[in-house]
């Protein structure tokens, strides 16, 4: 049995003594005798380190890992860096908590410091946070950043990820404020309904870029929109596309989130992930979670420390608009050693390889006959029809070890593709395809 | 420290990708953004080097004793990062079908069933990825059972003691309900007169830690949890301070309905200098459809009764692989046995504390407890703050300061199951030496550490003229 | 403690004056003193209305927020956009960094500089 524990039997009957009871039944004396316990609870007994790492082995192995990956819709398979694992592995930065004691926790609270800035950078605004659960509850919490005493309702694009809907329906269902869904035309957000639907109780608007089916929207208009109605815009962008195209900013946003996922994390059956929130300095107040900021000790070093803790539940306590605290720190490090050591060009070269490879399957897929569905502008992900239909393409990629598509449907499939597939699996999963 | 964009040069990098195997694609102008993100430009050596200076100024529990009170920093066992980082979890996409996960499938299910073991639960979610995120789940499944009774409307009050959390209040706040601050005995226990007094009929619950934000255990609970009942709410159990009875007594067999845990706190994960963090909600069969989708909405329907889903995905799977490990190696003895370890080392640290400090709470105590300078400060301006920070110049990490905040200038420890007994007997010996010396120079213990990175910072002009990013200066 | 004769005062540590038939409200040196360096202050918006016993701003400091009450049920006309660039003048002038301008009833009890004098001792000693 390992059990971390370290004292002997002898130790404990000193410190029993020390403390001056006689018996470990004593410690729990507060404790009701028929809730205490009489029996260890209904587990296996402990194992040794040798027979865990055999079993949680065996789990693993039942799960299959596929040679290729074509498949995004929200989780991407992009390259990681050896520095990043090694990085954010370091026991110290692995076993610290939430750096409260700003004196002996510089190295964590400029890691963060840095990481904002680099989310900055990204989207092009001007105050980022330290992160939130993933990108949905990012965008949740941004959706909650817009609310004020006259507006409550936030309008959101059928074109977002569904994790992301039905994250935000939950949110604001909890919240009871409302949530109007924005249909979509052709794959994208229809702005004509958008609007429509934008009034004076409209509190935010929230589009994707690029959407769930890989199409880049009118982000710019939609941005005006909104704030025709006088309503804030947020923008959930994937971040290694932000690195090529259009930023938040440049699109009018003033609330960016997003996945932050494709900066260097695994694809680990959905999480750890990271939400990342940036916003222009207006709603710098409003933003959720922890942010550090820069200032100087007592002797004018420069020093960095949490910041703006007022906004948060341990100040705020009922009054706060949100209850996070802990946050996805050692993710947002993660991407931070990504961005660092990738660089500006690494990863805009993550991101066009990834664009063009999208670009050259589809153009295979359509000389066999799968035929882009929407005809919109795309980034590294297109939906398709599925001629001999998607559970019967799925199989036989299945088959040469290739994770096709996600099947939307029986007859359309959400394509992905990154710099880390390369032209000979493209065309391996082309011909086996052909074959179907 | 110069920040890693200081030491950025333009030019500078390493390749990491190929280059491409496919014609370039060339997006229309109006598409792109005019400049490339400002990232850093460093060699791998300098970046690695940077890093590795970063984590020589900052501190975890593997640098050593660290009792910071409702935290439980306990040891992050090693195996748990080697089974965290198996390929045929890292590598799997979460839209992956069924028949390719199983292996997750099965420790998503292993670790529910453990769990509810240990809690006296029915039916348990992974998904929420922190302790407050499980705590707005937990609420949401109480808010969901009442509204589908037809009770919605009227039952809109939750009860939460002056000595908890301030996630819970926020949490009610977040769940659009009224928030009932209710007062709390000295010892931190529930009030039970306040309690009666505060339940009605738009009681929709409660919410609670046991033992209390104070370490005691509330000997009131089957009494406290008949009346929120009685009065038709439901109890909701904080799991914060779960490692003082794992395996000793269940919050189901407490009368709680529905709760959360840390495995991030109890179950040994790793804090990670803030996440991720994994806080599983547990509760009892009736709310059990209620339950949050554990399945993307891009391949699974949600059920009419559930509240939906909280995450994307399957939540922080990585974070759970880890808390299995820790639970398969403890097994059914090492679970209890490192509850009552914990309470055994908190008390031993407490009594080696007794004749200094003054507890705010003498006697014993569960997995951790607190103390307070209100006499100490009121005397000679001696603080909290400046024992905490007297303590970071000794090598070890402060307690938690300034909470719960019914006690004025509290100190709260919590040593975990993991300390040797001259780890704590060492550790005592420091609260002793930095308490005699802030009492005889209080001016100099004003100014501690003298030994960290830095002194202390200037927080008011940080909140005053936020800088929460580099900016280039202008040659 | 500094308490200017021409003012009236809430229990609630707000100083009242009148001006042009607009009441300007701001806080105490005592509330200033008490609450510690301030490092923000969230205005209400002009047109906002409220009730006597509202809080109609909130007033941060590092470690804690704290609502600021109004004593007049009515409409803001005027806030004084300043405090948001520096919040500090709420601690280094308390009397002339008022934060907004009402205009309706007062409907509370008011004390004079005496009689709220008076009121801060009893306070400070409990």
């Amino acid at each position: 049995m390992a059990n971390y524990l370290s004292l002997s039997e002898e130790d404990r009957k000193r410190m029993l003594e020390a403390i001056g009871i006689a018996s470990e039944r004593d410690l729990y004396r507060d404790v009701p005798e028929d809730l205490y316990l009489k029996e260890d609870p209904n587990l296996p007994s402990g194992k040794s380190e040798m027979e865990v790492l055999r079993q949680m082995k065996a789990l693993a192995a039942k799960n299959h890992v596929f040679a290729t990956c074509l498949r995004g819709a929200g989780a991407y398979r992009h390259y990681i860096p050896a520095i990043v694992s090694e990085v954010v592995g370091k026991e110290t930065f692995l076993t610290a908590y939430t750096p409260y004691q700003a004196e002996i926790s510089q190295g964590i609270l400029q890691s963060i410091f840095e990481y904002q800035t680099m989310i900055c950078e990204l989207t092009g605004m001007t105050v980022a946070n330290a992160s939130v659960y993933d990108g949905a509850t990012a965008a949740a919490e941004a959706a909650a950043m817009c609310k004020d005493r006259k507006r409550s309702k936030v309008l959101v694009s059928a074109a977002v990820h569904p994790d992301i809907l039905t994250v935000m329906k939950t949110y604001t269902w909890a919240a009871g404020s409302d949530l109007v869904v924005v249909p979509a035309k052709d794959g994208k957000t229809d702005l004509a309904a958008l609007r429509e639907l934008a009034d004076e109780k409209t509190a935010g608007v929230l589009i994707q870029q690029p959407n769930y089916y890989g199409l880049l929207e009118d982000a710019a208009e939609a941005g005006e929109i909104a704030h025709a109605a006088g309503a804030k815009y947020i923008m959930s962008v994937n971040p290694i596309a932000a690195a090529v195209l259009k930023t938040p900013a440049d699109c009018g946003a003033d609330i960016a989130v997003g996945e932050g996922q494709p900066l260097g994390m695994p694809l680990s059956w959905g999480g750890p992930y990271l939400g990342f929130m940036a916003a222009g300095k207006d709603m710098m107040r409003k933003l959720p979670g922890r942010i550090v900021g820069e200032t100087t000790d007592h002797e004018g070093r420069k020093a960095y420390v949490l910041t703006l803790q007022a906004r948060e539940q341990h100040i705020k306590r009922e009054k706060a608009s949100s209850n996070i605290c802990s946050n996805e720190a050692l993710c947002a490090m993660t991407a931070a050693v990504y961005c660092a050591a990738m660089g500006p060009r690494g990863i805009q070269n993550a991101a066009n390889s990834s664009a063009a490879k999208a670009h050259y399957l589809a153009e295979k897929l359509e000389e066999i006959g799968y035929k882009r569905t929407y005809a919109g502008e795309f980034f590294h992900e297109f939906v398709t029809e599925a001629p001999k239909g998607a559970a019967a393409a799925l199989e036989a990629l299945k088959k040469a070890d290739i994770l096709g598509g996600l099947a939307l449907d029986e007859n359309h499939i959400l394509w992905c593709a990154t710099e880390a597939v390369t032209k000979e699996e493209l065309d391996l999963a082309v011909n086996v395809l052909e074959e179907v | 420290m110069e920040l890693i964009f200081e030491k950025s040069r333009p030019g500078r990098s390493h390749a990491y990708l190929p280059a491409c195997d496919v014609p370039a694609y060339a997006f229309a102008k109006e598409y792109l953004r005019e400049e490339a993100p400002a990232l850093p430009e460093v060699s791998e050596n300098d970046l690695a080097r940077h890093y590795s200076a970063l984590e020589r100024r900052a501190f975890g529990v593997n640098n050593g004793f660290y009792p910071l009170g409702s935290c439980t920093m306990k040891y992050n066992p090693k195996v748990n990062e080697v089974t965290a980082a198996l390929p045929g979890f890292t590598d799997v996409h979460p839209l992956q079908d069924a028949d390719t996960v199983e292996g997750c499938l099965e420790v998503l299910d292993l670790t529910k069933k453990y769990l509810c073991e240990i809690t006296g639960m029915d039916a348990m979610t992974l998904q929420p990825a922190a302790g407050a995120h499980g705590e707005f789940t937990g609420m949401m499944l109480i808010k969901r059972y009442h509204e589908l009774r037809g009770e919605g409307e009227k039952r809109v009050k939750v009860i939460v003691p002056d000595s908890s959390h301030g996630t819970n209040p926020a949490t009610g706040t977040m769940n659009g309900l009224q928030v009932v601050s209710i007062p709390s005995a000295a010892d931190g226990s529930v009030d039970l007169d306040a309690l009666r007094a505060a339940v009605g009929e738009d009681t929709a619950g409660l919410m609670l830690t046991n033992p209390n934000t104070l370490g005691i255990f509330d000997k009131n609970i089957t009494e406290i949890t008949k009346i929120i009942h009685e009065a038709g709410g439901l109890c909701y159990y904080d799991g914060a301070n779960l490692n003082a009875v794992m395996g000793v007594v269940r919050p189901g067999d407490m009368g709680f309905d529905c709760i959360h845990l840390n495995l991030h706190k109890t179950f040994s994960t790793p804090h990670g200098g803030g996440g991720p963090g994994a806080g599983a909600v547990g509760c009892k069969e009736f709310l059990a459809n209620y339950l949050p989708v554990d399945c993307s909405s891009a391949i699974c329907e949600i059920p009419a009764e559930s509240v939906g889903k909280v995450r994307s995905f399957q939540g922080n799977f990585l974070v759970v692989v880890r808390a299995l490990t820790y639970l398969l190696s403890l097994g059914k003895e090492g679970v209890p046995a490192s509850a009552k370890t914990a309470v055994l080392n908190a008390n031993y640290l407490k009594a080696l504390l007794a004749d200094t400090y003054e507890m705010a709470n003498p006697g014993l105590c569960m997995h951790e407890f607190v103390m307070t300078m209100e006499k100490e400060h009121k005397e000679c301006g001696v603080s909290a703050l400046d024992i905490a920070k007297g303590l970071l110049d000794e090598g070890m990490h402060a307690p938690t300061i300034y909470f719960p905040l019914i006690v004025h200038e509290a100190l709260m420890a919590e040593p975990t199951e993991t300390e040797s007994p001259e780890t704590i007997e060492a550790a005592a010996e420091t609260f002793k030496k930095v308490y005699r010396a802030a009492m005889a120079d209080p001016e100099a213990a004003h100014q501690w550490p003298v030994k960290a990175a830095i002194s202390r910072p200037d927080e008011v002009t940080a909140a005053r003229k936020p800088v929460l990013r580099w900016v280039k200066e202008e040659a | 403690m500094n308490t200017p004769k021409e003012l009236k005062y809430a229990k609630t540590h707000e100083w009242i004056r009148e001006e042009d038939g607009l009441y300007v409200l701001g806080i105490t040196d005592f509330a200033q003193d008490a609450l510690g360096s301030l490092v923000f202050v969230n205005l209400p918006e002009v047109d906002d209305e409220f009730e006597a016993g509202d809080a109609f701003c909130d007033v941060e400091s590092v470690k804690a927020v704290s609502d600021v009450m109004t004593p007049i049920t009515g409409r803001v006309v005027e806030i004084n956009e300043e405090l948001l660039d520096a919040p500090e003048l709420l601690n280094e002038d308390p009397y002339g960094a008022w934060i907004a301008k009402f205009e309706g009833e007062i409907e509370e009890e008011l004390m004079d500089a005496d009689e709220y004098e008076e009121f801060c001792e009893n306070e400070s000693e409990e």
